[in-house]
């Protein structure tokens, strides 16, 4: 069979830092909330098999590494649902331009940082010094 | 003159409306998830704890149970679909590509469905 073309790499676009960094951000992103689905899924399991179950998960989840991970989910989160309005955004042809993709890029950043920070001083409060 | 009819030739060719199913579905479960993605973060930081009384006690309130199972279904479609992409992007050679996507879809479906029971079987008072 002949060589099929293929689409153009990487490499031929001219990707200003920013594109690059929100389109990677929001992949990387997507695939650690897929990872949180599985966590979310074994979290309501054991609330299902009853308080003994429980107990074990929750002495699992207490671990450090898992409050790291809650921490970077929340983080993910916050991202991931920023950059995904922007792209509902763009779906109705609204900010295509070069100009205000880039403005809605850093608007993305920041506001998916003060909604992670929020976030992070609730849970922190509420949880880990409670 | 083919005898093929002229429905049996645009079938599965994109055209027939199905090109854009994926894209679709991507966008319908992503607006649902904006409002259900933050109903979940915002319930789970409000709990009072996350102890098996106070846990199980928020999963069986008639509306809790209902957004939770929307959630995990949604995520798991929302999930699945990206997940897709990104193995369909990056893992080549047809063997490995197809094998990688079957199981990717498998996990989600399995996700959805515990996830749904779990629910289902606290809101409905059958945990021991």
């Amino acid at each position: 069979m002949a060589e099929r073309p293929l689409s153009p790499h990487l490499s031929v676009y001219r990707m200003h830092r920013y594109t690059l960094l929100t389109s990677m951000l929001n992949r990387i992103t997507g695939l650690a909330l897929a990872a949180g689905l599985i966590l979310l899924v074994y979290w309501l399991m054991a609330a299902a098999a009853g308080p003994g179950a429980y107990a074990q998960a929750e002495s699992v989840l207490a671990l450090w590494i898992f409050k790291a991970v809650f921490l970077v989910l929340l983080a993910v989160f916050s991202y991931h649902l920023c950059a995904g309005v922007r792209h509902l955004v763009w779906d109705t042809g609204r900010g295509l331009e070069r100009a205000q993709s880039r403005v809605s890029a850093y608007v993305v950043l920041g506001a998916s940082a003060v909604l992670f920070v929020g976030l992070a001083c609730w849970w922190l409060v509420s949880r880990v010094l409670a | 003159m083919s005898l093929r009819t002229p429905l049996a030739s645009v079938l599965g060719r994109g055209a027939a409306k199905e090109g854009v199913h994926h894209w679709w579905v991507q966008r319908l479960t992503a607006v649902a998830l904006v409002p259900l993605g933050i109903w979940f973060v915002v319930s789970l930081l409000s709990l009072p704890s996350l102890g098996y009384s106070a846990v199980t006690a928020w999963m069986s309130q008639g509306w809790t149970a209902v957004l939770l199972i929307l959630f995990v279904l949604t995520a798991a479609r929302h999930s699945q679909l990206g997940v897709r992409v990104v193995v369909e992007d990056y893992v080549h050679g047809a063997g490995p590509k197809t094998a990688l996507l079957v199981l990717v879809t498998y996990l989600h479906v399995i996700a959805a469905a515990a996830g749904v029971f779990a629910v289902l079987r606290v809101a409905l008072g059958g945990a021991p």
